[in-house]
């Protein structure tokens, strides 16, 4: 069973611990930043910062606060960057994280263009540049341990397990606390479903969660075109085979 | 023989410009190669995709249309009067794929692991069927362009690699090919349904594609066989112009009424009065409906290449818009800037110029040229 993790946007403080704990396990570098008028730093995610925590201020009934959206690869059951990579660099894995394999990488760039959430980042300042984003810490799961930006959570903001129980945890916070969280996990269907779940108290659209994403599989519009291809060129090359035997009867060679 | 060589220096007048940008171009790429795609760049985070997918990839590809589209109409539907240009035709498109080929090894991030696809296999990726069509592409455009190779070279064999028993089979694979890339280049974009404006994300953009390639190829050989003709001073055919003309205009009409009735059917015409995607989406179908007009009327009536050249270029416009519309649009978001850095512009110009010089000097070398009347 595929893990998964529930992020519960009510419970997070903004410290930052996950960013930094992530830096330290993966070994990305840090970046100089300039203040750019609010506290999500970095602004963006680049190929050093796999997860960053957005700072959102909100006005729900009332109440001026803040969000603070823990940002980092999705882990879409189905991604649409596995299907788009010509070299199978990215792959889905049965115990949830898509990997990225650095051997096989050529640098298309097709993965980034086609990430619903624009999750996957260049080093653009290397000569031999790679894809980078969020691993789901595969390895240290494989070892049994929970990956860095959840071990080093001092508010249980996020919580790992099979998927269908996070699921089903999902569904249990909002139920028992109907006033308190809005009536969406962001994720269970979002892109045909993610591994990474979202409950929160704020309208997600208000805290910029893209929006638009379709439920369906994204790699289905691609294979529906990829899994017709033996028919379409049977069908080709016979019409066109008969086309020109009934068009060249009675042409004799003339050398062109 | 009706084909012959063109007489006249390889070198000269325009030729030493588009020599000038090859040379330059050469300087570009050692640079691009030693210093890294973000270093001479201006692509980044927000727009991994720009000048060189744009021009040399999607719009070259495109161009280059008229290589299996002319190979049909001469061979499988034997309609010899359009024999004079299938060499020219079959040459574009095997100089433009070499050239595409040579672009997308600049824009990969690693340009000495462009082999990677004919060996890591992913049947369930786009980008590794258009590699591998486009790979087995321009083998068949090698091998269509045997005949008039060997022809220059005195070969006994050019006689065989010139009969219809090699060519139509041979037109077959480049029609089932071709379809199967220009329609795959615009199926790149279904996995983006919620980020492509829905007035070119469709589940019909691959036909979308195809259709606008051939018509993107038609106008391509209509312009590159007046402007042959002018230069190396032999007579242009205005029945092969007309009836190139009219196919082109039968392929718009196809086209256009394809498109705008697959986005009415969706009901998202709206979407036209939404910004500029709505602007550039009104642009794109005058660039269909003006030519398409123009050469309808011409297709009957033009007595001089000129009423054909320009409603032509127009055609080009038209479809290099599109796949720029597409390319970009995809990639807007809330910050997102580019544009190209001089040394993208000369790479790009410099591959358009070596298209232009390796056509000059096949089309003088070797006989690709044939004379208006010498094939009835």
């Amino acid at each position: 069973m595929a893990k998964s993790v529930l992020v519960d946007l009510t419970r997070c403080i903004g410290c930052r611990g996950c960013q930094v704990a992530c830096k330290e396990w993966n070994e990305r570098d840090a970046r100089k930043t300039t203040f750019k008028g609010d506290f999500t730093n970095p602004a963006k995610l680049n190929s050093d910062t796999y997860t960053n925590i957005k700072f959102v201020e909100t006005a729900e009934k009332n109440n001026v606060g803040w969000s603070f959206i823990k940002n980092q690869c999705m882990h879409c059951r189905e991604p649409a960057c596995a299907a788009a990579c010509p070299v199978g660099a990215l792959t889905k894995t049965a115990q949830g994280p898509v990997s990225y394999d650095y051997d096989r990488c050529i640098g298309c760039r097709y993965c980034m263009v086609a990430c619903p959430f624009d999750i996957p980042k260049y080093e653009w300042e290397s000569t031999s540049p790679w894809v980078q984003k969020c691993t789901f810490c595969s390895e240290r799961m494989n070892d049994g341990m929970l990956p860095a930006c959840i071990k080093t959570c001092p508010t249980e903001t996020m919580y790992l397990d099979d998927y269908d129980k996070i699921v089903a945890e999902a569904k249990m916070r909002i139920a028992k606390e109907p006033n308190k969280y809005v009536q969406h996990i962001y994720g269970l269907n979002e892109a045909g479903g993610t591994n990474w779940l979202y409950i929160s108290d704020i309208p997600f659209d208000k805290l910029g969660f893209k929006k638009g994403i379709p439920n369906e599989s994204l790699p289905n519009y691609t294979w529906s075109v990829l899994s017709s291809i033996p028919e379409k060129v049977v069908g080709i090359v016979a019409f066109l085979g008969a086309v020109a035997y009934f068009r060249g009867r009675g042409s004799k060679e003339e050398g062109n | 023989m009706s084909a012959q060589n063109n007489k006249q220096a390889v070198l000269s007048g325009g030729a030493w410009v588009a020599l000038l940008l090859v040379v330059a171009m050469i300087g570009a790429a050692i640079y691009r190669l030693s210093a890294g795609l973000g270093a001479v760049t201006n692509l980044n985070d927000d727009v991994p995709w720009g000048l060189w997918i744009g021009v040399d990839v999607l719009a070259g590809v495109a161009l280059a249309a008229g290589g299996f589209t002319i190979a049909a109409t001469v061979y499988i539907f034997n309609m010899k009067n359009y024999k004079p240009i299938a060499r020219a035709a079959v040459l574009t498109a095997f100089v433009g794929y070499v050239i595409v080929s040579i672009g997308i090894f600049f824009d990969i991030g690693k340009p000495m692991t462009l082999w990677h696809p004919l060996v890591m296999w992913q049947p369930h990726s786009i980008m590794f069927e258009v590699v591998m069509c486009v790979v087995i592409y321009t083998a068949v455009l090698a091998l269509e362009f045997a005949g008039p190779f060997l022809e220059g070279t005195g070969s006994p064999a050019a006689k065989t690699m010139t009969s219809r028993k090699v060519m139509v089979p041979l037109a077959i694979a480049a029609v089932t090919l071709s379809f199967l890339h220009q329609s795959s280049l615009g199926a790149l974009f279904l996995l983006m349904p919620a980020k492509l404006n829905h007035l070119w994300w469709t589940t019909m953009l691959p036909y979308n594609f195809f259709i606008s390639a051939i018509a993107a190829g038609l106008a391509m050989v209509s312009v590159e066989y007046i402007i042959a003709s002018s230069i190396f001073k032999h007579e242009c055919s205005m029945d092969i112009l007309r009836g190139m003309a009219k196919g082109t205009a039968i392929t718009l009409l196809v086209y256009f009424v394809f498109r705008v009735g697959d986005i009415m059917i969706k009901g998202n015409m709206g979407l036209m009065a939404e910004g500029s995607a709505g602007m550039l989406f009104v642009v794109e179908m005058l660039l269909v409906l003006i030519p398409m007009v123009l050469l309808f009327i011409n297709s009957s009536s033009a007595k001089t290449a000129g009423a054909i050249f320009i409603p032509q270029l127009l055609v080009l416009a038209g479809v290099i818009l599109n796949r720029m519309d597409v390319l970009f649009l995809v990639q807007i978001r809330e910050g997102a800037t580019y544009s190209p850095t001089i040394i993208e512009i000369i790479i790009t110009a410099g591959l358009i110029a070596a298209i232009v010089l390796a056509y000059r000097v096949a089309a003088i070398k070797l006989p690709i040229a044939s004379s208006a009347q010498a094939d009835k």
